[in-house]
Parts: structure tokens; C-alpha cells; sequence
């Protein structure tokens, strides 16, 4: 699938530059302030897993329209160390960084569907899709 | 960028206006504390009504600075959190449950003074 714009995650201040994109999207699709933020803040924690695990990767935006929904798709792809225990950075509270660990777990929370592919060595990608609530 | 401290009377008013990037949101832990020690000041009211993202790392470094001021000896309270930042926060897992909050700047204000008096 080709995605309509993507966000090069290189320096910290792309992680606030990528969170705008993203409320952008939402609004323009017709999220609601909640949920705008919502998917702020998943993006923010995306964005922030790359930029310290990964250094360089990016976030990529599509808007989905199908007859009966519309949703925002966010893509987090990285080409770094990549995951060896996905269920581990999973759990609430686990962190190799000295943060909260909230960040992965919570994403999931934040939106409606969440899939991660990681290969050691090779990089991680993050799928997460949320739907404009009727 | 920078984010300005005000003190008034004993205390310190602070009006985070502005999307929070990492490096401010540290510059401002470090400024915050330097002022608590130059102004001698008890009490610090963080408004945050301007704020409509706070993310697991921003919860952590407002965590912090909080419990940093109280061993300073300085009490904090956040104000102004929007319903939808309170709604994320949850989603992330993070409760900031030995913070004190209050509804704005005023309630902010009342509270530390009774807070200090106790």
C-alpha cells in the first residue's frame, strides 16, 4: 500500500513535527478533539520509540475511506535493532530506556488496531489504524 | 525555546503555552528547580490549559519535576489539565497519582495555600 505522506523521524523535534502532521489528518477526517489527541499522543510515542532505538526512520499517514467508515492509518517503520521479545515490550512498565514504559502498551490503548512486525537486526514496523467513531 | 517562570509572592506561576518538545520540557525541569533554590519560593502552580498533548515522556518529566520540587521543599500543583489530555493519560497507563491537580490557576492557587498552612 503506498501511503499519502510520510514523516522522517531523524531529530528530536521531529517527533512534535510528526504528532502535528498526524492531529492534522484526524481533523481533517473528522475526528473529534479526543480522539484527536489520542492519536496525537500514539504518534508522539511511535515517533519517540524511533528516534531513541532506531535513530532514523519514519511515520507514514492514510486516510481510509471506505463506504461505511473512514479511519486514519499510521504506519511506523524503522530500519533499527529491532524487537527480539515483542510480548515483553508489550507489558506496561517495561523499558530499556528509563521511561515509563507506557509507550508501545499504550498505543494500542490509544487506537482501534495495532500490529507490529520486528526482526532482529532488521527493523520494526508499527500498523495502527483508528476509526472515526459514528 | 524557553519556557518563563513567574513568582509572585512565595510562590511560582507557570503557563506552559507551547507544544512540548523534549529539550524544553527538560530545560524547564532544570529551570524550574534553579528558580524553587534562587527564590526560595513553597509553593509552584503549573498551569497546563494550553497543553493538548502530553505524552508517556512529557507525564514523566512533569512527574518528576513534581516530586524533585517536594524534596526541594517546595510543593506543585498542575492545573488546567484538558479533558482529553486526562483521557489519553489513563489510555497510557499513567495515573500521576501522588500529584496534586486542580481544576485552574485559581483552584491551583487556593490549594497550595491551604496545602502550606496545614
Amino acid at each position: 500500500m503506498d501511503f499519502q505522506s510520510c514523516v522522517k523521524i531523524n531529530r528530536e523535534w521531529d517527533i512534535v513535527g510528526a504528532r502535528q502532521i498526524g492531529r492534522e489528518h484526524a481533523k481533517k477526517i473528522g475526528f473529534g478533539t479526543v480522539d484527536q489527541a489520542r492519536i496525537a499522543t500514539a504518534i508522539s510515542e511511535l515517533a519517540r520509540n524511533i528516534y531513541l532505538y532506531a535513530d532514523t526512520g519514519k511515520i507514514c499517514f492514510e486516510i481510509i475511506n471506505e463506504i461505511d467508515r473512514k479511519g486514519l492509518w499510521i504506519l511506523a517503520v524503522d530500519n533499527g535493532p529491532g524487537i527480539a521479545d515483542i510480548s515483553q515490550v508489550m507489558e506496561d512498565g517495561f523499558s530499556t530506556s528509563g521511561g515509563l514504559g507506557a509507550g508501545l502498551p499504550g498505543v494500542k490503548r490509544l487506537m482501534d488496531q495495532f500490529d507490529i512486525i520486528s526482526e532482529t537486526g532488521k527493523g520494526t514496523e508499527i500498523r495502527t489504524v483508528k476509526w472515526v467513531r459514528k | 525555546m524557553r519556557i518563563p517562570i513567574l513568582k509572585l509572592h512565595n510562590y511560582l506561576l507557570i503557563s506552559i503555552q507551547t507544544d512540548l518538545d523534549d529539550k524544553t520540557a527538560i530545560q524547564f525541569q532544570e529551570d524550574l528547580l534553579s528558580k524553587i533554590h534562587k527564590s526560595g519560593a513553597t509553593g509552584v502552580v503549573i498551569d497546563l490549559t494550553s497543553v493538548d498533548i502530553i505524552d508517556s515522556f512529557i507525564a514523566k518529566v512533569l512527574g518528576d519535576v513534581v516530586t524533585m520540587s517536594d524534596l526541594m521543599g517546595a510543593k506543585v500543583v498542575l492545573t488546567g489539565i484538558q479533558p482529553a489530555v486526562a483521557m489519553t493519560l489513563i489510555d497510557l497507563g499513567i495515573h500521576l497519582k501522588d500529584v496534586q491537580t486542580a481544576l485552574d490557576l485559581e483552584q491551583g492557587l487556593i490549594k497550595l495555600r491551604q496545602e502550606l498552612e496545614e
